[in-house]
């Protein structure tokens, strides 16, 4: 899959344990296109009840949650994902 | 002209040949409106995810098409009569992609996966998931037959 190529930058932390920052998996040179027919990427981007998870969980940029969030919603008009799961 | 990505949803009990008809009616709609139809795919016939007008299945097309707009309006116009067409989205692009489209792409791989999916898929939280985890985990042999792990890296401050 392409999103295997996603570099999580790997900035040493200041804190020993602190959760480093991650970086917008649609931003960058090899980030994958935001198409409502790639179902399988998509997917990644809804919770389990079929909700669009938000994007500081998932550290997508604003610009691209919007393109994310619109595809989202062209694919569940085509029922290639679920308005909600039960 | 303008380009566009049409993808049309028919009820799964029309034959794959009546929905070659209809991809060809709507190529025959775009030509006669002095626009031209670029690549045109067929899906097959796939699940939906949740019943329309008591369908659990259905047969997709898509359509690129470089037309201008009145013969995208007559497109439309025409498949909110018909009643095979169980639903069908036009959008604008910038560039249409001669590739196959990912849902072909990975059709072989879905039809093992088929079941997962109908469960809406894992809850996809965080961008560092890789889909390939399931997959490597289930190859990789027992702890024990690997022996033990190597040294932690040092930590990084």
């Amino acid at each position: 899959m392409a999103q295997q190529k996603i570099n999580i930058a790997n900035l040493p932390s200041r804190r020993p344990f602190g959760r480093r920052r991650k970086v917008c998996p649609f931003s960058g040179a090899d980030a994958p296109a935001l198409d409502f027919k790639d179902v399988k990427l998509l997917q990644r981007y809804i919770s389990e009840k079929g909700k669009i998870v938000p994007a500081r969980i998932t550290a997508v940029s604003a610009k691209k949650q919007r393109l994310l969030s619109q595809a989202i919603k062209r694919a569940r008009h085509l029922a290639l994902l679920p308005y909600l799961v039960k | 002209m303008a380009l566009y990505e049409h993808v049309v949803v028919t009820r799964p009990d029309i034959s794959p040949q009546q929905v070659d008809a209809l991809v060809e009616d709507i190529t025959r709609i775009v030509t006669d409106g002095g626009g031209k139809v670029g690549k045109s795919e067929y899906w097959g016939l796939r699940n939906l995810a949740y019943p329309i007008r008591k369908s659990r299945k259905a047969h997709y097309s898509l359509l690129n098409i470089d037309a201008p707009g009145p013969v995208i309006h007559e497109i439309e116009r025409r498949h909110r009569i018909n009643e095979d067409v169980l639903r069908y989205l036009t959008v604008r692009v910038e560039a249409l992609s001669e590739d196959p489209s990912p849902v072909i792409a990975r059709k072989d791989r879905d039809e093992r996966k088929r079941e997962r999916d109908e469960f809406g898929g894992f809850g996809g939280f965080g961008g560092g998931y890789t889909g390939g985890g399931f997959r490597d985990r289930t190859e990789r042999p027992a702890r024990e037959e690997r022996g033990d792990r190597p040294p932690r890296p040092p930590r990084e401050r």
